[in-house]
Order: C-alpha cells, then structure tokens, then sequence
C-alpha cells in the first residue's frame, strides 16, 4: 500500500536494507524532524530440553497481511501527525540473526515518531496474520501467543 | 464459500482451502467453526478448543458472533505471532 509515496508496507521474503529505507522515507524533505525505526530479529534463544532454535519459519495470510497492516498504519496516522512509515514483513524460513520485521515512523517531532512506532508493532504483533513455527534441535513447534503481548496491544485502546 | 487455514489449524486439518456448502442453520462464525468440526478427526482437534481459534471473514478480523452471510472467503488461523 502506497499513497503519496512515503507510507509503505511490504511482505516479503527476501532480506530488507534498513538504512536504505530510512533514507527512501526522508530523502528531498525538510519537514521530518524525526525518524524512529525498530527492527526485529530471529533470536538463537535456548528452550530447556528442546535445544537451541535453529530456525524460525514465518507463515502468513497473503493479501490480509497486507491490509491488515494498512489498517494499522491508518490507524496510526489518525492519531499522530506522521509524515511517512514503512513497515516490512518477511516471511518464509529464517535462522537467527536474520531480519523479520521493520517499522520506521517519520514525524515532525520525537513523541509522535517513537508512539507510532510503539503502537504499530504491539498492533502487528497480535494483529497481523503471521504465525512462527520454531525449528529447534529435536522439534518443530507453532509458537505460543502471548499475554504480555495482547496487554501491549490494550493499552493502546 | 471458500474457507482457508493457517499454521496449526492448517496442519491439523491436513489442507489449505477448501469450497464449503453450509447449511440453512449456520449463520455465524462460531456456528461455522462447529459444522466444521463435525467433519472429521482432524477438523475436530483444529476446533478442539474453539475460543482459542480466530477467523476473518474476507481478510478482516472477525468475532465469533460475525454473520458469516454474502462472505467470499473465511480463514481460521491460531492466534498471531508475527512480528
């Protein structure tokens, strides 16, 4: 989804440049005063007795996904006085180290740039259709949602 | 209609979309997901728990009170965790 340019959302299932995607959201503009970007990453954690995890694989809903997160970038810019976002999800087998998820909010201050950011992935995380199976030593197990997730995503409300 | 499955309801079921006649009597999501896990062995342990699985009605979230009427396409899906 792409309006005038500068709110973009991606799936994807190759890797993603962050520092070029900071510049494509603020290149040529003199009104953004602020950039915030979070980046996610596959984790090489430890479950007790089911060995280190090797890979994670992301499954997704084509098509949902997409407009799922549009929701929440609207939702976003309603709330906050954005000038650009993009969000980029990838999908598909990741061993750690590897990218997952990116968010960049531009805004004319800080506040707004680091809330937006915040909101969009407490939102995406509990929102957006993505499921990890975690491939560890000896088992392939889907992953738990969690609480601590869904209250991130609440408080917001 | 054209009802979809991901992650663990996917697997369990054993494929990912199917077309679907419903009968008169189910006109929600809930009563979808309760003709479906009357199916077979699979559907039943995909619905085992049946407030833990989601569903969307045409790409948009849907509660399980939601009329499933005029929907082109369901999906049920366990909790998301992307991200």
């Amino acid at each position: 989804m792409t309006d005038d340019g500068r709110f973009t959302i991606r799936i994807q299932s190759e890797d993603f440049d962050t520092a070029a995607e900071i510049a494509a959201l603020s290149a040529g503009r003199t009104d953004i005063g602020a950039v915030v970007t979070f980046s996610g990453l596959c984790r090489a954690d430890d479950a007790s007795g089911e060995g280190c995890l090797v890979a994670l694989t992301l499954e997704h809903y084509p098509g949902m996904a997409e407009e799922e997160i549009g929701r929440l970038v609207e939702e976003a810019r309603a709330r906050w006085p954005l000038l650009g976002a993009t969000v980029i999800h990838r999908h598909g087998r990741l061993v750690p180290g590897e990218n997952i998820v990116l968010v960049v909010t531009a805004s004319p201050h800080r506040g707004a740039a680091f809330e937006a950011a915040e909101f969009l992935m407490d939102w995406l995380k509990t929102s957006a259709p993505f499921w990890k199976l975690e491939e560890r030593e000896t088992v392939k197990n889907w992953v738990a949602a969690k609480e601590a997730d869904d209250a991130a995503a609440e408080r917001w409300r | 209609m054209k009802i979809v499955y991901f992650a663990w309801v996917r697997e369990r079921i054993g494929h990912e979309a199917e077309e679907v006649e419903t009968p008169q009597g189910v006109r929600t999501v809930a009563e979808l997901a309760a003709f479906l896990a009357a199916r077979g062995e699979g559907y039943a342990e995909a619905f085992k728990d049946p407030k833990v699985v989601r569903a969307a009605i045409d790409r948009r979230h849907a509660r399980p009170d939601a009329p499933i009427a005029g929907a082109r396409e369901i999906a049920f899906f366990p909790p998301m965790t992307g991200g």
